[in-house]
């Protein structure tokens, strides 16, 4: 009898059927498969450190022969265009995405607070809309929201970058299902204590939820850090740094060292933000589920 | 008179609901205030373009001139006399076929395997698999796909031997729906990958202690009876995503073959909508397009919260 009881002790300390091998295996076909997903990325990374004299060696080779950093440095004067310097382009892309970024979190969190929190007449009605919203985001929508940019007279207008994706669907349904994890009793008595809903969703609820915030932001910088101006915006100066780095890399292989340069440039910023935030991000979404 | 009476009480009752609804709508201001900013922006820049694309796509519409009511003849030419547009259907079903479910499963094996491992390998391959939807897809992919001896596909299997002159990739309509397809499923790994992810982490440990002690033996056993029946609400949401880049993936094939690629060959429902839409300005046209995707997406959306269904509590 006490037999079986450690025998069944010793299972409930592990799970399942570990083995070692097991594990292993596992570990190599990840990296197997990490590695074919890398591959494109470090063939940029590759690109953007090749003199141009290596761009036309056959066959092109997996690593430079001499790497250099002229490509960035060339990245600040050949992605010029009239008259429109290269910084240019990344302060509309900063602005763009800064903007987009603090505006959708402050919008998102109180909406996503009252939504979770408070029943009024309608509520239940806007919960299932956004749910049903998360369908719609981008570019399914994009020529009709350009009928309604141009009613509004947004189209060239560089506004047209930042107003259409402040109000993200994803970004309140996230912020939502977080927030509906704090106990209504802590709400009660912040409420019992005559706090105001905005002064209990800035100065008790939102502070709790930073990992959650951390997620939108880095959904929302990720969107907006790659908002082309596309056909909304077509005056140079408000272009945005993607717009030229396609451009740049449909210029043919003269172009592609400077171009793979201006691609790292763009990867580094979401890379850095992603690393920055990855446990939160997974702590979050561990809510993100959706349940009718 | 005791009929009357009765309608009166009728009455009476409707006015005071009235009343009352009034009553909590101003009892519940606050919250319509700190709803309001992400309500106008929402409701002008995604309720209006979903919703105005019904009306919109019973006009003829060129943006210059008002909206002219024609009925269902949009609707008419697109299933009948729009042979592209029929094309572009067969395209996108077999994209989202291809893509959809590759990339869910894939997102779902992968986030399962990950959670298999130590905490520091954890947080290093989450990164790897995510990086790509990261990335500048036309640049990368370009490099590869060249159509000239410099591109790595074509170098490659020149090399082996296998081919004598390169492969126009990104031309030759024998494989541009292929290169799409490889590339949409290389940036796949996005928001519903991590919710996966994110569900794996939070299972419960005792779950997995009680299943073992219930006789579960294998991985395998473990994910069939334990994992899945406890994160349907995260499964959801992850088709959800997949649904939505499924479907919407034009834009990355009009980057990389081209617009209009070789005979139409990548061209999904979004790029015929893109078409009408910014190069012809036919805006009702375009309308009844992204009406049909509409239409499909919320369909495609509730079967499969039926399906998963059963695994919600």
């Amino acid at each position: 009898m006490a037999q079986v009881n450690t025998v069944k002790l010793k299972a409930s300390n592990k799970q399942a059927g570990r083995k070692i091998g097991g594990t292993i295996a596992i570990f190599a076909f990840l990296t197997l498969l990490g590695l074919f997903m890398l591959f494109p990325i470090y063939l940029i990374l590759i690109m953007s450190v090749k003199p141009v004299e290596e761009l036309f060696i056959f066959p092109p080779k997996l690593y430079a022969m001499r790497p250099t950093l002229d490509n960035f440095s060339d990245m600040f004067e050949v992605l010029n265009s009239n008259r429109v310097p290269f910084s240019r382009y990344v302060f509309n892309s900063v602005a763009v995405t800064v903007s987009v970024t603090v505006l959708q979190c402050i919008f998102a969190s109180m909406a996503a607070f009252v939504l979770a929190k408070c029943k009024f007449p309608g509520s239940k009605l806007i919960n299932s809309i956004i749910v049903v919203a998360l369908l719609y985001q981008s570019n399914v929508i994009y020529i009709m929201q350009y009928i309604v940019m141009a009613k509004l007279g947004l189209i060239d207008n560089p506004l047209a970058l930042i107003l259409p994706s402040i109000a993200s669907p994803m970004g309140l349904f996230l912020m939502r299902q977080s927030i509906s994890q704090v106990p209504d009793a802590m709400i009660e008595a912040a409420k019992v204590d005559g706090a105001g809903l905005f002064r209990i969703c800035w100065q008790i609820v939102m502070p709790n939820q930073k990992p959650a915030l951390m997620t939108i932001i880095i959904f929302a910088f990720q969107a907006a850090w790659r908002i082309e101006a596309g056909s909304v915006v077509f005056q140079e100066q408000y272009k945005t740094l993607p717009t030229v780095v396609n451009q740049a890399a449909s210029a043919g292989l003269a172009r592609a060292g400077v171009a793979a340069a201006a691609a790292v440039f763009m990867l580094i910023p979401p890379i850095v933000v992603f690393m920055l935030a990855q446990r939160q991000v997974i702590e979050t979404m561990a809510h993100s589920g959706i349940k009718d | 008179m005791a009929q009357i009476a009765a309608e009166d009480i009728g009455k009476r009752t409707k006015r005071e609901e009235r009343a009352m609804l009034w009553r909590s709508f101003k009892a519940n201001k606050s919250c319509y205030l700190m709803l309001a900013p992400f309500m106008i922006f929402f409701i002008v820049f995604t309720v209006i373009p979903v919703v105005m694309s019904l009306p919109m796509g019973f006009t003829d519409f060129n943006m210059a001139q008002a909206p002219k009511f024609v009925g269902l003849s949009n609707y008419t030419t697109l299933f009948l006399s729009d042979k592209i547009f029929v094309k572009s259907i067969r395209v996108t079903i077999v994209f989202a076929l291809f893509t959809g479910p590759v990339s869910y499963i894939l997102c779902f094996l992968l986030a399962w395997l990950i959670n298999e491992l130590h905490p520091k390998l954890k947080t290093i391959f989450t990164l790897i698999f995510y990086a790509p939807s990261l990335a500048n897809v036309y640049t990368a992919w370009t490099l590869i796909f060249s159509g000239d001896m410099n591109g790595y596909a074509n170098s490659f299997l020149i090399n082996l031997g296998l081919i004598n002159s390169p492969v126009q990739w990104l031309t030759d309509g024998r494989y541009i729906l292929g290169v799409t397809i490889v590339v949409q499923l290389w940036i796949s790994l996005g928001a519903g990958f991590l919710a996966l992810r994110a569900g794996f982490q939070n299972i419960d440990r005792s779950m997995y202690e009680a299943g073992a002690i219930e006789g579960i033996r294998t991985r395998w056993q473990e994910l069939i009876y334990i994992v899945i029946p406890s994160m349907g609400p995260q499964l959801m949401f992850a088709a959800v995503m997949q649904i939505v880049s499924s479907f919407t993936a034009g834009t990355v094939a009009q980057n990389l073959v081209g617009f209009p690629s070789t005979d139409y060959k990548a061209h999904t429902i979004m790029t015929h909508a893109y078409d009408y839409g910014w190069v012809r300005y036919e805006m009702g046209y375009a309308s009844a397009i992204c009406m049909v995707l509409f239409v499909v997406m919320y369909l495609l959306n509730k079967l499969i919260s039926k399906v998963l269904s059963k695994y919600m509590d």
